[in-house]
C-alpha cells in the first residue's frame, strides 16, 4: 500500500544501476561482486509458485514458468518450481517440461484444499533450503494471500502484482515493475539487502513457458509435517464457480465496449459482435464505474490485463491504463468516431467513424464469411463444423 | 467481543487526475476518504459488536490528517481511535506497515482489552496490494483468512468462526480459530451511515495518538528504513506503436468495413483465432 506513497515523497535512492565500467568489459564470467554490491551471496536462482487447486494447475504457473526461465537464465541459475498439494505428481513432470530445473513437490491431504497456515509452512522450509534469490508467485487470490505471510516470515521485501520483470545479472537485482497511481503510472520497486526478492505477478501478462517434452529435470519431494491438530484452519467446503463467470484474462477473442457506446443498453452492439466472433466481453474502466457493465469484465483494473488473440475496441478512446491493460493482444481492431484518440496508435487496424453504423456492418460481414466457412467445408471434418457454431451463436 | 479495524486514509480516487504535462497525479484539492474495502471492514466489525457485544477499536497508521477518517469510524460505531503517528514511520511499504499495525495490536492485546479478531479491508484503493493483512497476521501468529464475503458463524466464547471466502473460480468455507485476522470484499456487508448525534460526539472524541517510541519500535523497524523494498522509480508506461492501419470511415461506412474484413481475412492471427473456432462463450 505504502509503495505509492515513497513514489510521490520521491523519497527513493536510485535504481540498482551496475557499474558498468571496467568489471562489464574485463569479465566473461559473471561476476558475484560488483561495486556497491547488491549480490547476496548463498542465494541463487528462481522460485516460481505452481498454484493448482484440485489438480488443476492455474494458467499463472505457466506463465511465471516462461518469467522465471528467462529471469533464471538472465543470472545463470536454475528455476525451481514449488508446487503443494494432493496426489499432483503428474503436474510436477508437467512443470520440468514448462522449463523447471527441479520442482519441489510437498504432497499431503492436509494440503489438499488451500489454506494459508498449511501452505506458509509446507513452502518455508523449501525456501530456506533452496535459498532462491527471487521467489515469484501469482497475483491471484491464493498467491496473494499467501505471498503476504510467507514474506513476512522470511522477512523479506514482496512486491504485489508486477506487469514487467528483469534481473541485472550482474547483481541479481530485481527489477519488479508494477502499475502505480491508479494505473496511470508504472512504478520499478527493488528489494536490494533481503532474499529472496518476492514477487506477485499479474496472471495473464506473462507469455506462459513453451512445452517441451524433452525436457529432463528433478522431482523432489518434502514431506509435510503437520497434523490437522497443528493447523488453526478447516476448509468446510469448496463450491466451484467456474462456469458462467467471466474470464478475460483467458479469452482468446475479445470485444471491448467504452463510452462511445453512448448508453448502457448499446452494449448490445457489442454483444452481437462479440457473439458472431465467439468473443468474450470486455469494457473500459469508465462505463464499469458508471455501472453499465459488471466489474468482472473491465480490462486494464488492477489483476486485469488481457492478452488475447484479437481484441476489439469499440468506443474505447485508450486512456493508458486501459492501453497497458490490452496492447499485447496479437491483433488489436479499434472502431471510434474520434481519428485522434489514442487507440488508433495502439491498432494493427481500425476505422475512424460512427460505430452505431460500423458496427451492426462489421457484425453482417464477418457472420457472411463465417458462414461461408462453414458452408464451404460441409464435408463433416472437425475444421468445417466449429463455424457452423460460432455463426449461428447469436440464433 | 473485541474487534480490531485497520483503516487507512486514501484520495477519493474519483476526484484523482494526472497533470497531462508532467504525468504525475494531481493530490491537490483531492478529499479523503476512508478506503472503500476498510468501511466493510468496519462494518463487519460493528455487526460482530451488534450480535455479540462487546467493543470495537480502530486504528490506523498515517499523518495527523488520517484523524479525520477516525473521527468518521468513530461516528459509525466504534468504541476507540489510535492514530499510529510518527514522522519516521513515513514512506513505509507493506512490510513495514504491516509491523507497525501488529505491534498496535500486540499492545491493546495486552493493555487495554485481549483482541478476538482483527478485520481489515481486502486492499487499499491507492495500492492495491492486499500484503498488509497476511503480513499482520503472519507477525501476529493468527491464521489469515483474505477476500472474505460472508460470515457464517462467530462463536467468540467457543473462538471460532466460520467465513465464506472468495478464489478466482471457488469459494470457500472455511474454520478458522480465534483470534485470527479477516480480510474483507465489498459484498460482505451493506455499510451503514452516520447518525447526527453520533457524528457531533465523534468530532469532539479523544483520539488517542500512539508514535513509535509508545510502539517500542526502533528507527530502522519502521517507515522508509524499515521498509525492505523500495520505489526507484516512477513512469508513465510507455504505449508500443503498432503501424496500423486504419481507415476512414466517415463518408463510407460499408465501403470501410469490406475494407477492414479484407485486411482481417488476410491476417493469420484473426482468422486463426476467429474464422477458425469461432466458439461462442460471450
Amino acid at each position: 500500500m505504502a509503495n505509492e506513497e515513497q513514489a510521490t515523497q520521491g523519497g527513493a535512492s536510485q535504481p540498482g544501476a551496475p557499474a558498468q565500467t571496467e568489471e562489464q568489459t574485463a569479465k566473461k564470467e559473471r561476476p558475484r561482486k560488483v561495486k556497491g554490491a547488491e549480490w547476496i551471496e548463498g542465494y541463487h536462482g528462481v522460485g516460481v509458485f505452481l498454484e493448482q487447486h484440485n489438480g488443476r494447475i492455474a494458467p499463472v504457473a505457466w506463465e511465471l514458468c516462461g518469467v522465471g526461465r528467462r529471469l533464471a537464465d538472465k543470472i545463470q541459475g536454475k528455476l525451481y518450481g514449488i508446487i503443494c498439494g494432493h496426489n499432483i505428481d503428474d503436474l510436477a513432470q508437467e512443470a520440468i517440461y514448462r522449463g523447471c530445473d527441479e520442482v519441489y513437490v510437498i504432497d499431503s491431504p492436509q494440503l489438499a484444499s488451500y489454506r494459508n497456515w498449511a501452505y506458509t509452512e509446507a513452502i518455508l522450509p523449501v525456501i530456506d533450503k533452496i535459498k532462491v534469490t527471487i521467489f515469484l508467485l501469482g497475483a491471484t487470490s491464493t498467491g496473494r494471500d499467501l505471498a503476504g505471510t510467507v514474506a513476512t516470515r522470511l522477512s523479506t521485501g514482496l512486491t504485489a502484482d508486477c506487469t514487467q520483470l528483469d534481473v541485472d545479472p550482474e547483481t541479481g537485482l530485481l527489477d519488479a515493475i508494477r502499475p502505480a497511481f491508479l494505473e496511470k503510472q508504472l512504478a520499478v520497486i527493488l528489494c536490494k539487502k533481503h532474499r529472496p526478492q518476492m514477487a506477485t505477478v499479474r496472471p495473464g501478462v506473462m507469455e506462459p513457458a513453451a512445452r517441451d517434452t524433452s525436457r529432463q529435470g528433478r522431482i523432489i519431494k518434502e514431506t509435510f509435517a503437520l497434523g490437522d491438530d497443528d493447523i488453526p484452519m478447516k476448509v468446510l467446503a469448496v463450491h466451484d464457480e467456474g462456469v458462467g463467470s467471466v474470464d478475460l484474462t483467458q479469452a482468446d477473442v475479445i470485444v471491448a465496449g467504452g463510452r462511445g457506446l453512448g448508453e448502457p443498453r448499446n452494449f448490445d452492439l457489442v454483444r452481437e459482435l462479440a457473439d458472431t466472433m465467439g468473443a468474450v466481453i470486455g469494457a473500459s474502466r469508465p462505463v464499469v464505474d458508471a455501472g453499465w457493465i459488471g466489474h468482472e469484465h473491465q480490462v486494464g483494473q488492477t489483476g486485469i490485463t488481457v492478452r488475447p488473440k484479437v481484441y476489439v475496441a469499440v468506443g474505447i478512446s485508450g486512456a493508458i491504463q486501459h492501453l497497458v491493460g490490452m496492447q499485447n493482444s496479437d491483433v488489436i481492431i479499434a472502431i471510434n468516431r474520434d481519428p485522434a484518440a489514442p487507440i488508433f496508435a495502439a491498432a494493427d487496424f481500425g476505422i475512424v467513424g460512427d460505430l452505431f453504423t460500423i458496427l451492426p456492418l462489421l457484425t453482417q460481414a464477418l457472420r457472411e464469411k463465417l458462414g461461408d466457412r462453414a458452408g464451404g467445408s460441409s464435408s463433416g471434418n472437425d475444421q468445417g463444423q466449429q463455424p457452423v457454431t460460432g455463426g449461428v451463436a447469436l440464433g | 467481543m473485541h474487534a480490531v479495524v485497520c483503516i487507512k486514509q486514501v484520495p477519493d480516487t474519483s476526484e484523482l487526475r494526472i497533470n497531462p504535462e508532467t504525468g504525475t497525479l494531481v493530490r491537490s484539492g483531492v478529499a479523503s476518504i476512508i478506503n472503500p474495502h476498510d468501511v466493510h471492514a468496519l462494518e463487519c466489525a460493528l455487526q460482530f459488536k451488534d450480535d455479540h457485544g462487546g467493543s470495537v477499536t480502530v486504528i490506523s497508521m498515517g499523518p495527523p490528517s488520517f484523524i479525520q477518517s477516525l473521527r468518521k469510524a468513530l461516528s459509525l460505531g466504534a468504541d476507540r481511535a489510535i492514530l499510529l503517528s510518527d514522522r519516521s514511520m513515513a514512506a513505509a511499504d507493506t512490510f513495514a506497515t504491516s509491523r507497525v499495525l501488529a505491534r498496535a495490536i500486540e499492545r491493546i492485546n495486552e493493555e487495554i482489552e485481549p483482541v478476538d479478531v482483527v478485520v481489515c479491508g481486502k486492499q487499499t484503493i491507492d495500492g492495491d496490494t492486499a500484503q498488509v493483512g497476511p503480513g499482520v497476521a503472519a507477525r501476529l501468529h493468527w491464521p489469515v483468512l483474505t477476500s472474505v464475503i460472508a460470515i457464517q458463524k462467530a462463536d467468540f466464547d467457543q473462538k471460532e468462526i466460520i467465513v465464506e471466502r472468495k478464489m478466482e473460480r471457488q469459494r470457500q468455507v472455511v474454520w478458522s480459530r480465534l483470534p485470527a485476522l479477516l480480510t474483507v470484499e465489498k459484498e460482505l456487508n451493506t455499510p451503514r451511515y452516520a447518525s447526527l448525534p453520533s457524528l457531533m460526539a465523534a468530532a469532539k472524541a479523544e483520539i488517542t495518538i500512539w508514535n513509535r517510541e509508545d510502539l517500542g519500535l526502533a528507527r530502522e523497524e519502521v517507515g522508509l528504513l524499515g521498509s525492505p523494498t523500495i520505489v526507484a522509480k516512477s513512469f508513465v508506461p510507455p504505449v508500443q506503436s503498432r503501424q496500423g492501419r486504419i481507415i476512414d470511415g466517415r463518408t463510407n461506412p460499408e465501403q470501410a468495413v469490406r475494407e477492414l474484413v479484407d485486411l482481417l481475412m488476410e491476417e493469420p492471427k484473426f482468422v486463426e483465432a476467429v474464422m477458425a473456432k469461432g466458439k461462442g462463450e460471450g
